[in-house]
Formats: structure tokens, C-alpha cells, sequence
């Protein structure tokens, strides 16, 4: 039933004390430390090996493996791919590199871009491989995002294997017909398939309303189990956060 | 295609997440209107419709394929406000959830994707709609037209904070031409699919369509005057 994007992947049941942290605290340090890296000034480069000893050092007492980290950071092909035309479309003075000329500003830029989209991407791996879903939707709860947002999400989460899983039988139906989709014209079978998906989608929906009235459903989910975050968990959570805020701010200072 | 982050500058980002804020702000209260009390069950499920449709590949030409943003085609289906919310949580999963966008470039991807695609696309429906038969199939031109210029101009939208806040030395005309003219191509298969499903839905269930509602009959119960 799962999909290529099957939340069971996504997060590692571990014991670990990045584990423990409430997700209240680990959202606030994972957001505060992409600001950082980001906010970041041109022309150093050190900066970026301090914060990505900062994430090894998180993925290490997580014990998330690289090569799970390394499998799922290829959600930003296609923004390496844009780095590498980077130094070619750039205006500029130009130098050579390996025989080519390529504009300097645009192989830094190209390589600021690699280096702070690779950081944002592995820190939000490490959030969620370290985070079970319904704790990271608990957190943003807790982060005083609106109820309904949280709990359309929550909905969403539940219900997106079972969409994903009608998608998949139908394909199947498509498929033992004889059909696979070759060109453009061929696009009215799949829309078709999407139509229905969204009628049964819709009556989904529906039904799962009267059931949660039927269980009575005032418009707001119960808490089942409490992440109260103590003045401890705040501190062990800033580590990360403040060492990017220390680095970004002694890297200005010094550039 | 999701902006990660490093992508537009702190303050640039800063203000995007500000509209953002504001934006999801009036749709929470705007789809609250359109389902009532049944808006986290179906705007839930419809988000994960639009998830489940962007994983969706169709072939676009030379090998290559393309997925579905979908913001105009959730408008039509369940409203502009539900369908921007719906396209906006997406959002924000995928960047919690699946690293997918980047976290400070959150606010960039749901202005863009979410808002300026629904606005767009929807006003246009509107519009459209406007001079055409009163039917529900009406909607369907109108929901091509609308996806068709959507994708371009968020493409456009996206290129105005890239160049207030774009960290790479790119000339603006040269990214503004480049964005344009892929999502111009990028929206046609968007239309035709958004038409598409769109008719596929009319043909079955045209209550369901909530731009095509003010052309469908309310059903009427009939009965013998005597059983009643």
C-alpha cells in the first residue's frame, strides 16, 4: 500500500536522546538553524563546515546512517542541476577552471547554493527521521500553529496512504487493460483516473466526517499523550541552533 | 519544483513568509465558509488528493514528464479558499516531512504555489465563466484557461522575489525569459489535465464541482401528493 513517499520510511525508531527531545523543541531548532545558515555572508566558506559537523554531530547521537541520509537527499537533484548551469549562465568576470572559462560569481553563487540547500535539506531529514509524524504534527501544535491547520495536516497524513492506495489499484486496472500511457492523447485516460480518485476522495471525506460526529467530534481532537517540554529539553534542543548563530554572526564579524 | 533554502535571502524569505502567514490566515477563515464544520475531514483528504495527483507523472514530450501543481484545479473542484489551504498544507509537509522546499523558502513556495496560482487561476474561472452559457460545462474551458496562465505567472511572481532577493549573480531578464517560457510549457499539461479531470468530474458528479455550482439544480424530491 505504501507509496514511494510511505511515512513509515521517514522515521527511525530509535532510542535516542535526539529521539526524547519533545518536537516542539527539535521544529524550533531545526527552523532557527536553517535562518541561520542561510543568513550566512558570502566570501567564507569555514561557516559551512561548522554546521555540517553540527548536523554529523546530531545524526550521530540520532544515529540516523548516512546512506539513509545520502538515499533521500536526491529530492534536490534538481536544484544541483541548476547549480551546475550556475557558473555557465552568469554574467561577470570570468575565470578558468579546468580549461573552461565560467563566471566567478556564478560558480560561488552555484557553490553557496549547493552548500546551504544541501544543509536545509539534511537538517529537515534529520527532523523527520528522528521524529514520528504524529509527534511532529503534536509540536506544531504546540508551536501555536492554528488547530485547524494541524488538524487538516493530521487528516492528511492519515488518509494520503489510502488516496495513495486507490491511485495504485487503479493503475493496476489500467494496466491489466493494456494500457500504459506513451503520449499526450493518451492523457485523457489518467485525468479520467484522477477524476474518479477525486469524486471517491470526496465521499471519503464525507463518510469520515459522520463517523467522527457519530464518535462526537466538537472540532477539536483529543490529546492522548502530553509533550510538555521542560526548561532541559529547551537547552539540550539550542545546541544546534546556537552553535549556527554563533558561527553566522562570528563569520560577519570577521568578513 | 520547490526553492530550498539559500536560494532568496533572509529578508526577502522573511517578507514571503509574512504574506504566507497572511494568506493561509484568510483561507483558514474562507474555508471555514465553504465546508463548514466538515473542514478538517475533507480538507484534509482533498490535500492528500492533490499530494496523491502530484505524484502523478504524464508524459510532457522527448522522454521527459511532468507532474500536476494543481492549484487551479482544487480551486474548481472545492473552492478558491479550501483550494489554496489544501495546496498550502501540501506544502508545508513536504517541507517538513520530506525535505522537499526548503524551510525558509516555505513562505516563497506557498505565496507562489499556493496563492498566486489559486488567485490567478480561480479569478480567471470566474471571469470566464462569465461570458459563457450558463452550464456546468462551461467550467471547463474556463478551468483550462485558468491553469494555462497560472503556472506562468507564478513563474513570474517567483522571479519578482528572485530579483528583489535572488542570491546568485543571474541576469534578471534572462531568468525572468527562462522561468516563463518552461512554465509556459509546464501550464499547457497542466490545462489539459486540470480540463481534464475537471470534465471527468462535471460528467459525474457536477455537484461536486464548486465552480460549476451555481449552474447545477438543486435535486428536488418528488412524490405523489398523496404519500406526502
Amino acid at each position: 500500500m505504501s507509496g514511494e513517499h510511505g511515512h513509515h520510511e521517514l522515521f527511525l525508531d530509535h532510542d535516542t536522546p535526539i529521539h526524547r527531545l519533545p518536537p516542539q523543541c527539535k521544529i524550533a531548532a531545526v527552523v532557527v538553524f536553517v535562518v541561520a545558515v542561510v543568513a550566512a555572508p558570502r566570501g567564507t566558506w569555514w561557516p559551512y563546515a561548522v554546521y555540517a559537523l553540527g548536523l554529523a554531530t546530531v545524526a550521530a547521537i540520532g544515529r540516523v546512517p548516512a546512506p539513509t541520509v545520502l538515499r533521500r537527499m536526491v529530492i534536490e537533484l534538481p536544484f544541483v542541476l541548476f547549480a551546475v548551469i550556475l557558473p555557465f549562465a552568469s554574467t561577470g568576470p570570468r575565470i578558468d577552471l579546468l580549461g573552461i572559462p565560467v563566471s566567478e560569481t556564478g560558480l560561488e553563487s552555484a557553490g553557496i547554493l549547493l552548500a546551504k540547500g544541501t544543509l536545509g535539506v539534511v537538517a529537515s531529514i534529520l527532523l523527520a527521521a528522528t521524529t514520528h509524524p504524529r509527534d511532529l504534527l503534536r509540536g506544531l501544535e504546540r508551536l501555536h500553529l492554528p488547530q485547524l491547520l494541524v488538524q487538516i495536516m493530521t487528516f492528511m497524513f492519515r488518509y494520503v496512504e489510502v488516496v495513495m492506495g486507490e491511485m495504485g489499484r487503479m493503475r493496476v486496472a489500467r494496466e491489466s487493460r493494456c494500457f500504459r500511457a506513451r503520449h499526450v492523447g493518451q492523457m485523457k485516460v489518467v485525468a479520467h483516473s484522477a477524476g474518479a480518485l477525486f469524486i471517491r476522495t470526496y465521499e471519503r471525506g464525507e463518510r469520515v466526517h459522520l463517523a467522527m460526529l457519530a464518535r462526537g467530534y466538537t472540532g477539536r481532537l483529543p490529546v492522548l499523550h502530553n509533550v510538555a517540554a521542560s526548561r532541559r529539553h529547551w537547552v539540550m534542543a539550542a545546541g544546534l541552533p546556537a552553535l549556527a548563530i554563533a558561527t553566522t554572526a562570528s563569520a560577519w564579524l570577521s568578513a | 519544483m520547490h526553492v530550498p533554502d539559500g536560494f532568496i535571502n533572509a529578508p526577502v524569505s522573511a517578507v514571503a513568509g509574512v504574506i504566507a502567514i497572511g494568506g493561509v490566515a484568510v483561507c483558514l477563515r474562507g474555508a471555514r465558509r465553504e465546508l463548514d464544520e466538515r473542514t478538517a475531514p475533507l480538507a484534509g483528504l482533498v490535500a492528500a488528493f492533490v499530494f496523491a495527483l502530484q505524484m502523478l507523472n504524464f508524459p510532457v514530450a522527448l522522454g521527459t514528464s511532468g507532474h500536476l501543481l494543481g492549484g487551479t484545479l482544487a480551486a474548481v473542484l472545492v473552492g478558491p479558499y479550501t483550494g489554496a489551504l489544501c495546496v498550502a498544507v501540501v506544502l508545508l509537509v513536504q517541507a517538513l516531512f520530506f525535505a522537499d522546499g526548503g524551510l525558509t523558502a516555505l513562505g516563497i513556495n506557498i505565496t507562489v504555489m499556493a496563492m498566486v496560482t489559486t488567485v490567478v487561476g480561480y479569478g480567471l474561472v470566474v471571469l470566464i465563466r462569465r461570458v459563457l452559457p450558463s452550464q456546468p460545462s462551461s467550467v471547463v474551458p474556463a478551468a483550462f484557461v485558468g491553469a494555462l496562465v497560472s503556472v506562468p505567472v507564478a513563474a513570474a511572481a517567483f522571479t519578482v522575489f528572485y530579483a528583489i532577493g535572488g542570491t546568485t549573480g543571474l541576469p534578471i531578464l534572462g531568468v525572468l525569459g527562462a522561468m516563463v517560457g518552461v512554465h509556459v510549457l509546464i501550464g499547457i499539461g497542466e490545462a489539459l489535465i486540470t480540463s481534464l479531470v475537471v470534465g471527468s468530474v462535471i460528467a459525474v458528479r457536477p455537484d461536486l464541482v464548486y465552480a460549476a455550482r451555481p449552474y447545477v439544480q438543486p435535486l428536488e424530491i418528488r412524490g405523489s401528493a398523496a404519500s406526502s
